[in-house]
């Protein structure tokens, strides 16, 4: 048998770890695992695009699939890629190096990727399940959109980056809405108090309504129909009318599935600078569940949920892992691993782009522009800083130029002295 | 190598500029322009621009 990795994911991660292999020179079996009935595609449009676009009569999966925007192409001359789809891996023996699946075989493996991705966090409140949605996959987007019709009451729960946009597709989607967040402002720890603060306002004057420094301790639901919600009930005894929940309260990461293994799960994967999963030679773990320490920034293992995560950290693991089964890519190992995280949010005609972090920050304040009329023509610039260092920086509105400046300052800022291995 | 962009799909986020900068830049206008035929030296760059793409709107043939 020729030597195999085995990527349990098939979602943006995996599709990129596969590649990454082929092109570094893996000539070994490929198996990706993915749990959706899809292959992998694009989830960005989901909030976005896809719920609000009056073309699409009720889509079906097939018809989101086929979209330019949703479709995700393959890197082209890659091959003899083996996909399952609709199945899960349930179990990981780590002496016996196999991955136990849900029909009750095994999959053995000199390899591994651990890439499975995130799962929307519920409200831990019982009842209403017809009322109530959440975002990540295409089931879900279909699911939204068939109820986001005119005139609908629709209470977000949840103002980061997926509840903002969710509330703007609503709203163009002729929805009541109204977005519940228990911090002051929406986005308030990515953005900074300032820029949260406009794009609320940016968002009020197309009337989505906020119900900030609050929280849903309760879902009202009909006296004749439990599965339908009347009203969102808040911490201050007061109710949303609401016919609609969009649970937009964070992700889980998707590790339940190896516990029995020892390996620490309390936040997705721990991995060192070279995504080594603690010290495991062979396995390795990619995206939204990697935990791992970035240079640019300090020594602390942190997972990071931008869309760039997955391509940037599949690169990484494909190259550790083939040196760990004695395939090493030349000159692969010669550098430090530290990605500059970046990440995009589209809310009505307003673009925030940004790179680095936002996390463990002492201090953010605008470094270009301000907020009188006009000032999503010519953009604001907005820096986090830990100790006196910038080390996230985002544009919102503005122009490309502003975006690569804003990079480029980051990234000058964040730069660690190149080490010898 | 042949580059082409789909100049609908762009929405100037510059993940390319930065991947392989001797391809893609902005012009004066905010526009994306890039160089149709790259260096063959320029391989690995330019499929690392057409991977990191948040909306795929790069397309790369080799030959």
């Amino acid at each position: 048998m020729s030597a195999r990795i085995v990527v349990v994911g098939g979602s943006l991660g995996g599709q990129r770890s596969a590649e990454q292999l082929r092109a570094k020179g893996w000539d070994g079996e490929i198996v990706v695992i993915g749990a959706e009935h899809h292959p992998p595609y694009q989830r960005p449009p989901l909030s976005k695009a896809v719920l609000t676009d009056e073309g699409l009569r009720e889509p079906a999966a097939a018809d989101l699939l086929a979209r330019p925007d949703v479709a995700l192409r393959q890197r082209p001359g890659v091959e003899g890629i083996t996909w399952i789809t609709g199945h899960s891996a349930v179990g990981l023996d780590l002496a016996s190096r196999t991955v136990a699946m849900d029909d009750g075989s095994d999959l053995a493996f000199d390899g591994l990727i651990l890439a499975t991705g995130l799962r929307p966090r519920r409200l831990a409140l019982e009842g209403g399940t017809a009322s109530r949605h959440v975002l990540r996959t295409l089931e879900d987007a279909i699911s939204l959109r068939a109820a986001l019709q005119p005139g609908v009451r629709v209470a977000v729960v949840g103002a980061g980056f997926i509840g903002c946009e969710v509330a703007a597709s609503a709203v163009a989607r002729g929805c009541d809405v109204t977005v519940i967040e228990p911090l002051a402002q929406p986005m308030l720890a990515p953005l900074g108090a300032r820029l949260a603060r406009a794009m609320r306002q940016h968002h009020e004057d197309r009337g989505v309504r906020f119900s900030l420094n609050r929280v849903v301790t309760a879902l009202r639901t009909g006296s004749d129909d439990r599965d339908r919600i009347e009203a969102v009930g808040l911490d201050d005894g007061s109710e949303i009318p609401a016919t609609l929940v969009v649970e937009a309260v964070g992700s889980v990461p998707n590790v339940d599935w190896l516990s029995g293994t020892g390996l620490d799960l309390s936040n997705g994967l721990l991995c060192d600078g070279s995504l080594r999963v603690e010290g495991h030679q062979g396995i390795v773990a990619v995206g939204d569940v990697a935990r791992f320490p970035n240079p640019r920034f300090d020594d602390v293992p942190r997972r990071v949920e931008h869309w760039s995560m997955p391509a940037d950290t599949a690169v990484q693991a494909a190259v550790t892992l083939m040196a760990d089964l004695g395939r090493p890519v030349p000159g692969g190992t010669g550098h430090v691993f530290a990605p500059l995280p970046s990440f995009w949010s589209d809310q009505f005609d307003v673009r925030v782009q940004g790179y680095g972090t936002s996390v463990a920050c002492d201090e953010t304040r605008i470094l270009e522009g301000d907020f009188s009329n006009g000032w999503k023509k010519r953009g604001v610039t907005v820096g986090h800083h830990r100790n006196g260092r910038l080390v996230g920086c985002l544009v919102a509105g503005g122009t490309p130029a502003q975006r690569m400046k804003a990079r480029r300052l980051v990234e000058e800022s964040t730069m660690i002295k190149a080490v010898a291995l | 190598m042949k580059v082409t962009v789909d100049t609908k799909l762009c929405a100037e986020m510059g993940q390319c500029v930065f991947s392989a900068p001797e391809v893609f830049a902005f012009n004066d206008n905010g526009k994306l322009v890039w160089e149709s035929n790259p260096d063959l030296g320029l391989r690995d760059a330019v499929d690392e621009a057409a991977d990191v793409c948040p909306v795929q709107a790069i397309f790369v043939e080799h030959d």
